[in-house]
This record gives structure tokens, sequence and C-alpha cells, in this order.
């Protein structure tokens, strides 16, 4: 006996799975392979973005309301001037003579009255100086020089309406929508396995009656539905998803039972009948587990369908609430500001429908490389 | 068949009652009513609204009240809109927002079936690939996205076009949001056409007409493209519901008049009855497309029959 264990495990000749079949599949595919990267770039974008980008997703930047997208860095060069000049005129300066060096704008300032040392804040204040001293202060403290750095900044997808940095809010976004997909989509096949599976495996009367119940619910115009849940018990954020999920179940309901139908013929559960385990245990056991191909197909198309979903009722102003952001309320506020503000939709619409495509190749592929004769 | 019909139209009833009970309890239940004003009303002058909108009567009593009253196709009077009944409102937007999702459809039919056809006549060629990426594309890009750049492009760069508004149903007015209402539909048209007329095309009555020597317009309008729409028809359901959702996205990107904006609205005020009436007529328009859907599949599927 224990000559044949060693025999076999020397031959370490392992069979090849359906699921690793379905791997090199998938794998093969160009269009998923490419999509599956490129949904990965945009998830780690927007989980690790907004803690590496320099600014905050809610920070206003007074100086740089709706500038727009660049690989420079702000302020440009011709903007100090005005800038400082603007500012000396609030700090009641008269400017001597303005003088830049690189980085740093070294000023002769006078006033009338005794400069008052605290009025560098006006310059800390502005986005555009950081680090104002003033040096060589006069006897009668009329006059001084005022040395401040200048605050360069980057906003690669420009700022919106408020002055907030556009990148940072996308990648915020993005973690919204993102979330929002996934957490609704796993609402909705939670529901929709579960409720077709049983109604699959008890079959008959049951069946029939939870069915019928799935064809009425189909009839309900369930978008009004949607909208009215969310406008009357509030924007909230989990209402939001449960609402969606609850919404898009059905299809995951009739697809998991149809799948039921023909497992529950199944020799294997027939002996699980067999010896006695209980229905719930066999449903749990030995059904769902064999309904998955079909659900992680489904899902990839869900979840964009769910995404997009959101972003429709963010569209209306039913979403997400401000400060917080999701793409559809970045997309609805560029639509609003298109006309001299193309940055502001053009890069959350670019985030949103790469996440879209590339969730719509990779259901693709999926679907063909778990389910080989449907090529 | 007026049998079948008939069944079908009755076993609606309980689906219309389920639908008015769900609806009616879920917005009683929410916070808020009509007259929350941000100053409130003076008490008196808010029990005599109450009065006059049965807001008095116990939940169960406006319940029946209203039942009855939709039995007799009286959608009762608005909130919100306080001169209207939402039957006035209906008779004015509902004309508006039937005109702008039949002219979509119509159009995602012709052009999305044309292009479909097209496609799987030179399958796997440079023609056929350019239409599915277009497709494609045309899927995943949200409406919301593409009605302000073609407003952008085609009403304020170009002046072609009025960037808003319904203009009486002028036909200027109506290019921009039929066509933005129309593409997602056009691109799903074209992706199924064309997958079910690459099969029909290889199919042995297709090549039997090609072997008879029939002209290639038969062949493929006549013996081909009668097989090959029987997936579009039985998508066309899904369509009428996708377009209901898009309309109330275009109706408020153009500011048209129509139901699905008055939807947003009636919700955003709590207009009970107007949410209702719009969730009620919606539901309807929903089964009777799916009826109608039905019957045009045993039009052209002889092997369907309804008896």
């Amino acid at each position: 006996m224990s000559d044949i264990t060693q025999e076999i495990g020397a031959a370490p000749e392992r069979g090849r799975s359906l699921w690793d079949d379905a791997r090199d599949r998938l794998l093969a595919n160009k269009a998923a392979v490419g999509s599956m990267i490129v949904l990965a770039v945009i998830t780690f974008l927007s989980v690790v973005g907004p803690m590496l980008s320099p600014h905050e997703f809610d920070t206003v930047y007074r100086d740089y309301v709706r500038v727009p997208a660049s690989l420079e860095a702000y302020p440009r060069a011709e903007q100090v001037q005005p800038a400082f000049e603007k500012l000396a005129q609030r700090a009641r300066f008269n400017i001597g003579s303005y003088e830049r060096n690189g980085d740093v704008v070294v000023v002769k300032v006078s006033s009338r009255r005794a400069i008052n040392p605290k009025s560098t804040r006006y310059f800390d204040r502005s986005d555009i100086f950081k680090n104002a001293q003033l040096l060589d202060m006069s006897d009668d403290k009329k006059s001084a020089t005022l040395q401040a750095d200048i605050n360069y900044l980057h906003f690669y997808f420009g700022t919106d309406a408020n002055g907030r940095d556009m990148m940072t809010r996308t990648f915020i976004a993005g973690r919204v929508s993102l979330t929002i997909g996934l957490l609704a989509t796993a609402v909705a096949i939670f529901i929709g396995v579960l409720y077709g599976a049983t109604s699959g495996y008890l079959g008959g009367r049951i069946d029939q009656m939870m069915m019928r119940v799935v064809d009425i619910l189909y009839s309900l115009p369930f978008i009004f539905f949607v909208i009215m849940l969310v406008v009357f018990f509030g924007r909230n954020f989990v209402l939001m998803f449960i609402a969606v999920g609850a919404v898009e179940w059905l299809d995951m309901a009739r697809i998991v039972r149809g799948q039921t139908l023909t497992i529950k013929r199944q020799e294997y559960v027939q002996a699980a009948e067999a010896m006695g385990v209980s229905d719930g245990g066999i449903v749990r056991r030995h059904i769902i587990p064999n309904t998955l191909g079909p659900v992680v197909v489904y899902m990839t198309l869900l979840v964009p369908k769910v995404i997009l979903l959101e972003s429709f009722l963010s569209f209306l102003g039913l979403g997400v609430q401000e400060p917080m952001t999701s793409w559809g309320v970045l997309i609805s506020e560029g639509a609003r500001n298109l006309q001299g503000a193309a940055w502001m939709l053009i890069f959350p619409s670019i985030f949103l429908t790469s996440t879209l495509f590339a969730l719509n190749f990779i259901g693709d592929g999926l679907r063909d490389a778990l389910d080989p004769k449907d090529r | 068949m007026t049998r079948y019909v008939l069944g079908r139209l009755f076993a609606a009833i309980p689906t219309i009652f389920l639908i008015v009970t769900i609806s009616f309890f879920l917005i009683r239940i929410a916070p808020g009513g009509p007259f929350d004003l941000e100053r409130p009303l003076e008490a008196k002058v808010m029990e005599n609204l109450n009065k006059i909108y049965h807001l008095d009567k116990s939940l169960w009593e406006q319940y029946l009240l209203y039942l009855s009253s939709i039995a007799q196709l009286d959608f009762g009077p608005s909130f919100y809109f306080r001169d209207f009944s939402i039957n006035e409102l209906f008779a004015r937007s509902l004309p508006i927002s039937i005109q702008l999702g039949l002219s979509a459809l119509a159009l995602a039919l012709v052009v999305g079936g044309a292009l479909g056809v097209a496609a799987a006549l030179r399958q796997n060629k440079p023609a056929d690939y350019s239409i599915m990426a277009a497709a494609t594309l045309g899927v995943t890009i949200p409406n919301f996205v593409i009605a302000p750049i073609l407003t952008l492009l085609l009403g304020v760069w170009l002046g072609w076009l009025p960037v808003g508004g319904w203009g009486d149903g002028a036909f200027l007015n109506k290019i921009l949001p039929v066509v933005t209402l129309a593409l997602p539909q056009v691109a799903v048209v074209a992706r199924l056409t064309r997958g079910s007329m690459i099969e029909a095309l290889r199919s042995n009555h297709v090549r039997t007409a090609r072997a008879y020597g029939l002209t290639s317009y038969l062949v493929v309008v006549v013996h081909a493209l009668r097989g090959a729409i029987l997936p579009v028809v039985s998508y066309l359901g899904p369509a009428a519901a996708a377009l209901l959702t898009g309309s109330v996205v275009i109706e408020t990107i153009f500011g048209i008049p129509g139901i699905g904006r008055y939807f947003v609205q009636g919700a955003l005020n709590r207009d009970y009855t107007l949410v209702m009436g719009t969730v009620v007529v919606v539901a309807c328009f929903v089964i009777i497309f799916n009826l109608v859907v039905d019957l045009l599949y045993a039009l052209l599927d002889p092997r369907v029959r309804y008896d």
C-alpha cells in the first residue's frame, strides 16, 4: 500500500482542471489582458493616487479657479508680477523695485504708515507665494525689502470651478465609483444567486411562484423606483448601492435558476440527496459553487452597468454629495462647464469610459474562456 | 389572437395594482411632505391645504381614494404645479416624450439595422471592424457625456442646431435629443443584427436562395433579414425601457418639457400625485410595449402562435 502511494507521489503529474483551461484561454485573449492591465492601473490610481497626489481632493485654490490642464507648473511666469502687485495693494505697500531671481521675488516696498511685520501673511495666504519675509526694515519702518518664494503647483488635469485639483478629484471619484460598482454588484449577486438557486432547486409550485414574482418585478420601471428611493430617503451612500443592487438582481436570479435546473439532475446532487444532506446544504455546497462560471461572467458585465447607473443618478444630482465626488458628479460638472473648461469633462470621461470599456472586454473574454462551445 | 391579447391585458391589472401599491406606500413612509417649505406655512393654511388634498385623512383612506380615482383614469391634482391636474400635465408632456422616444427607436432600428447588416456582409473586413469598434464605443460612452459634446460641437461652435428647448416640436430642435437618445441603442441594435445576420447568411434556406440565383437584394433583405431581425425584435422591450431611462437624462439636459423631466422635478418637490402618475404611466407603457413586441414576434416568426 505504501509503495503505491509513493509511486503516485513520485509522479507529480497534475491534471488540468477546467479552471486552468479557462485561465489559459483568457490569457490568450489580447483584448481581455489589455483591459485587465488598464483596469488594474485605474484601480491602482484610484486607491493610491489620492495619497500620492500633492493636493487634497477638497482643497480650494482660490488663485487657480478653472486653470487648464498642463504639465507645466503654476503660476506661469507672466502671472507672478500682477499677482504680487495685487497683493501688495491689499497690504497697502507701494512697490519700489520689482526683481525676480529664479523662484524668489525680491521687492523693495514702502508704505505711508509703519509696516506691520505681520503683513507678510497676505502673501503667505495666497496660493502663489510662500515663505514671505520682510528684510532690511528701515529705521522709520516705512520701507523694507520683501522676499517671497514662488509656490509652484502642478495641476496635471487642471482645476474645477472651485479651484480644486481635478486630478485628485478624478482619483477620489474613481474610488467612489468603483466601490459602488463592486458593492452593488455584490448585493445583486448575493440576492440573485440565493433566489435563483433556491427557486431552481426546489422546483414545482414554489419555483413557478418565485419566477412569477421576478416576471412582475421585470415590468416595473425600476429606474424610477431608484430615483424615488434616493430622493425620498436622502442621498445616502449606503442606500444608493443597496437600491441599485436590489434592482439588478433579477437577471442574475434567472441565469442561476437555469443553471440550477441542469445541475440538480447531476449524479453528485442525487448522491448527496441519497446520503441525506439537507436542502440548504446541497444548495450551498453543491449547486451554488457549480453555477459560478456564468455568475463571474455576469458580474464583470454588471459592474459597468452599476457604475453607469450611479453616474446617471449623480448626473441628475441625486448621487454622491459634495465635497465627495464620483465620476458621474464630475462629468455633470464638466458638462456644465464644457464651454471654456473642456478638461473638466474630458478627464473624468476618459476614466469612466476606459473602465467601462475594460470591464466589457474582460466580461466578453471571460465568457469565451469559460464557455468555449459558444465560440 | 384577440383572446390572447385580452388575456395579457387582463394579467397586467394585478401588476399595475402592485406597482400602485408599492409606490404609494414607499412615497408616504418617506420623511417630508409636499408643503414643507423653509418657512413653515401658517397652521390654518396648512390645515386647509391638507384638507383640500385629503392629507388629513388616514393613510389607508388616502390609498383607497387614490385607487378609486385611478380606476377612473384620474391622476388627481398636482401638489407642486398648483393650478394643474396631473392629467393636464400629462396631456402636454406625454406626446412630447412619446414622439421623442419613438423617433429615437425608429432611428436606432433603421441606422443600427443597416450598420449591422453592412458589417455582417463584410465580416472580418476593415468595414466590419470599424463598425463594431464604433458600436462598442457607443455602448460604453454614456449619453450624458455625448449630449454636452454634441451640443458644444453642433450647437455652440458650428451654430447649426439649437442647444436646447423643444420649440413646439420644430424639426431642428428634435435632432440633437433624438440622436443622443438613439446612439446607445443604435450601437446595441447594430451588434445584435450583425450577430444574427451572420448566422442567417450561413443557414440552409439562404444557401438555397443563393443556389436559385436570386439577386443579392432578395437574398439579403427578404430571406436572410427576416430571420435575423427576430433577436432585434425581442430586444425592443429592453430597448423601450432603456429609452425611458435615457429620456430622463436627455429631457433634463436639453430642457424638454417631457414626462421624464416632470418626474425628476416631481420627486424632488415631493409631488406625490405627479410621481405616482409617472410611475403608473411608464409601467403601462412598458407592459403594452412588451405585448406589442410579442405580437410582432408572432407576425414575423410563423413558428410562434398564440392560440
